[in-house]
């Protein structure tokens, strides 16, 4: 009776729920009658699709329209002869990605963790088992073996280099112009025309290059709309109710038919880029709303304060708000990037080749009679995985950014 | 620091002149850019002998549209066949929109089920949906399920008379008369009779505690004569298997039609499960335990309490879906249903004219349909939004 309980009762944590199965199933699926119904319902529709799904995986379906196409998938009609260039430039990619996440994850203690152990060794048996030829499987054995150990090599680096993190934007940026120069060839390389890229190849390049450019032209659109000054803020909200009032395709369109007609007769963007300044002209509009939402959610004191200090308006703009804003509206900002990925895919309808344009040169192909499911499974998992990873990789930024808080 | 004062600040340090010189020299800039696209288009247009002008819309347009909710010959002009592929991107947006909002809102309430394999279904869906581009799911309902149907003779019969080949999906449907028309006037007007009780019932619980029990009753009544209108007074007609194995009656829809609408109804329906489960979260914890304590069953508080205030939010962003899914619906193209935009893109093969067609008549539709949406939903954001002073 006279010990006193040195935590008071008040502050122990609740009594652990005992869950076993059986108590969970009736948690959260019996718990009420028409619970029930819905969790009968929904597992009978599951069985069904799931079944029918499987039975046609392995019998129907003819996934031989995928094994044989790699290459087209992949690089469209890239000549074979210069194969290692987009070897060169997978490797390259993933080097730089292992560097960038060893750097990114210095200060954690482990880097491999037990998930990431996972994760690596389900990607390598997958890779192994590719249906490609043998010396292929090893390639693509060699570039996880890279970048394990490029991400390894950077974290040991960077434990005394904390500064290297600030070359990483500069070194992706020459990268990027190192593999413009890879695929177009010239400077000592065999040219190889953009008719001749193609596949996801197209899709990612298309992606990237209108990202860089439509950001900083949203990021002036978002400042023109939200500036006091009258004729350039009618100008940018002219640009942009316009430009979102209209459908991509048309855009695209208008890219490929109208730009000739207001250039110059000597000046002929080729296809590629006519598509992707439609792109940028496209996605720029809607990442300037998207910035503008960050600008408005920044305090009207933060802009008081830089004036206190002494700071004119391009400065206060440029080192107070900017960031603030750009941070606050990163899921927005991602999100649009990964819709403008998806949105490449609309090169297709304007007659270039990538990855649903290949669909079609496929289909053409007298040897499989209409493998569109097969096809479009494919290149829909393809997309997935682009998407979810750009996704997650979002929401680990946001979650790092605001530790500081 | 007394000699500042009276003495003007040099040019370059006063921010009123910034202000005007840049206004200026930002006005010098798009003109000059203007100008000179203006004159490369006009030496362009003067080259390669472009003739400019609206008169080739009365041209005849000798091509053939697929899916004509109006009847249409080939001798038809260009005008009358761009119409009607006007009609057909009206018809996929109207029901398009209707179902979106159906198959969103049921995912996005689905995901707070306390049924632990519905919310994760809804997850699922949203997850795969919202990771792949739509035009690859357009192309995949296309040619993945629908194109995959067998062909007439070996049509699918479900229950209800429901018939799906691929010629098209054969539904029934009430023909077009004067008394299916004046049938749908008193819907109508049952139906304003039926909010306007709905809302005097509510008044009446509040402000009076009366049980509110005859105007239920005039409701329920409203709602019995609306059924017998719609399965008697519409004369319903089922489609028939003719001797010739052709099908007769009822509503076809082609393919086309059926994929393009599927694609944009579980794209967007995707997006606004989202949106409608940010709404919901946004509704304050407390609403919830308020409501439980008011003794309404989790359905109810839902209905009557969470979802009002989270339409709040949900509307402004609903209204941007919409405006998505019409645009979204010019994809048409891609799988051959003949929508507005694939119409002008055959007129331009065929008459040329690119100028007027991309320039002028595609913006003014899609803007004029977008100023609409976001006309309509404004007006509903209005009577949602909360009544401050």
């Amino acid at each position: 009776m006279t010990t006193v309980n040195s935590q008071p009762p008040e502050l122990a944590p609740p009594p652990e729920l005992q869950v076993n199965p059986v108590t969970w199933i009736k948690k959260n699926l019996f718990n009420t009658w028409y619970n029930s119904i819905l969790t009968v319902s929904v597992l009978w529709f599951l069985f069904v699709t799931v079944k029918g799904l499987i039975t046609w995986a392995t019998t129907e379906a003819q996934w031989d329209v995928i094994k044989l196409n790699f290459r087209l998938f992949f690089v469209g009609t890239y000549p074979a002869t210069e194969n290692w260039r987009p070897w060169l430039i997978l490797g390259i990619i993933v080097f730089l990605s292992g560097i960038t996440w060893g750097v990114l994850a210095r200060n954690v203690p482990t880097l491999f963790s037990r998930n990431v152990l996972i994760a690596l060794v389900i990607s390598a048996t997958i890779l192994v088992l590719f249906p490609v030829a043998i010396p292929y499987r090893l390639l693509l054995l060699g570039i996880v073996v890279l970048l394990v150990a490029s991400a390894w090599g950077a974290q040991q680096v960077a434990k005394t280099q904390p500064k290297l993190g600030n070359w990483l934007p500069l070194a992706w940026f020459i990268a990027l112009l190192i593999f413009l120069w890879l695929l177009g060839g010239g400077l000592g390389l065999k040219q190889v025309s953009t008719n001749q890229w193609g596949g996801l190849l197209l899709n990612v390049l298309a992606a990237v290059v209108s990202i860089l450019i439509c950001f900083p032209l949203g990021v002036l659109l978002a400042l023109g709309r939200q500036s006091t000054l009258p004729v350039v803020r009618g100008f940018s909200i002219l640009y942009i109710e316009l430009i979102r009032g209209l459908p991509l395709i048309a855009i695209l369109f208008m890219g490929q038919v109208i730009i000739p007609l207001f250039l110059p007769p000597g000046m002929r963007p080729d296809r590629v880029l006519r598509a992707i300044i439609g792109l940028t002209l496209f996605s720029a509009a809607y990442l300037a709303e998207n910035v503008r939402g960050g600008l408005q959610s920044i305090p009207t004191g933060q802009i008081e304060a830089a004036k206190a200090l002494g700071l004119n308006t391009p400065l206060s703009v440029g080192l107070i708000v900017l960031p603030q804003a750009l941070k606050a509206v990163i899921p927005a900002i991602v999100g649009q990037f990964i819709s403008l990925f998806q949105d490449t895919t609309l090169l297709f309808v304007v007659g270039l080749v990538e990855l649903l344009g290949i669909g079609d040169s496929i289909f053409a192909q007298a040897k499989f009679e209409t493998p569109y499911q097969e096809v479009y499974l494919f290149d829909g998992v393809l997309f997935w995985l682009f998407c979810y990873a750009m996704s997650t990789a979002s929401r680990r930024l946001e979650k790092q950014l605001n530790v500081d808080h | 620091m007394t000699s500042n004062i009276g003495q003007k600040p040099p040019l370059w340090r006063d921010d009123r002149f910034w202000r005007i010189a840049i206004q200026v020299l930002f006005v010098l800039v798009v003109i000059g850019v203007v100008a000179w696209l203006g004159t490369n288009l006009s030496r362009n247009i003067q080259r390669q002998a472009i003739k400019l002008g609206f008169d080739f819309l009365q041209d005849q347009a000798k091509f053939g549209i697929g899916d004509t909710p109006i009847p249409y010959k080939a001798t038809d002009p260009y005008s009358y066949a761009l119409l009607i592929g006007l009609a057909n991107s009206l018809r996929v947006m109207v029901f398009g929109i209707i179902l979106t909002t159906i198959v969103g809102i049921t995912a996005g309430i689905a995901s707070f089920s306390d049924n632990w394999l519905v919310s994760k279904l809804s997850l699922l869906y949203v997850e795969i949906v919202r990771n792949t581009p739509l035009l690859l799911q357009l192309l995949f309902w296309y040619f993945g399920i629908f194109f995959q149907l067998p062909k007439l003779s070996e049509k699918i019969q479900l229950p209800g008379s429901i018939f799906l080949s691929k010629r098209g999906i054969y539904i029934p449907w009430p023909p077009f008369t004067t008394q299916l028309f004046l049938w749908l006037v008193v819907l109508l007007v049952g139906a304003i009779a039926a909010v306007l009780i709905w809302q005097w019932r509510t008044k009446v619980m509040v402000e009076q505690a009366q049980s509110g029990q005859p105007q239920l009753i005039a409701l329920i009544a409203i709602a019995i004569a609306a059924v017998l209108i719609i399965i008697i007074g519409f004369g319903w007609q089922r489609p028939q298997v003719l001797d010739t194995g052709n099908i007769e009656g009822g509503l076809r829809l082609t393919i086309e039609f059926c994929a393009l609408l599927a694609g944009l109804v579980f794209y967007t329906g995707a997006f606004i499960a989202e949106i409608v489960r940010a709404g919901i979260q946004s509704v304050q914890k407390g609403q919830w335990e308020a409501a439980r304590s008011l003794g309404l069953k989790s359905g109810l508080a839902m209905r009557l309490v969470i979802f009002p205030q989270a339409l709040r939010v949900i509307i402004p962003s609903l209204n941007s879906q919409y405006m998505n899914l019409a645009k979204n619906s010019s994809l048409a193209s891609a799988i051959g249903y003949s929508d507005i935009y694939s119409i002008a893109q055959t007129t331009f093969n065929q008459a040329g004219h690119e100028i007027e067609i991309i320039v002028v008549i595609i913006p003014l539709t899609y803007l004029t349909i977008n100023l609409i949406i976001s006309f309509v939903m404004n007006l509903l954001n209005r009577t949602v939004q909360l009544q401050e002073r």
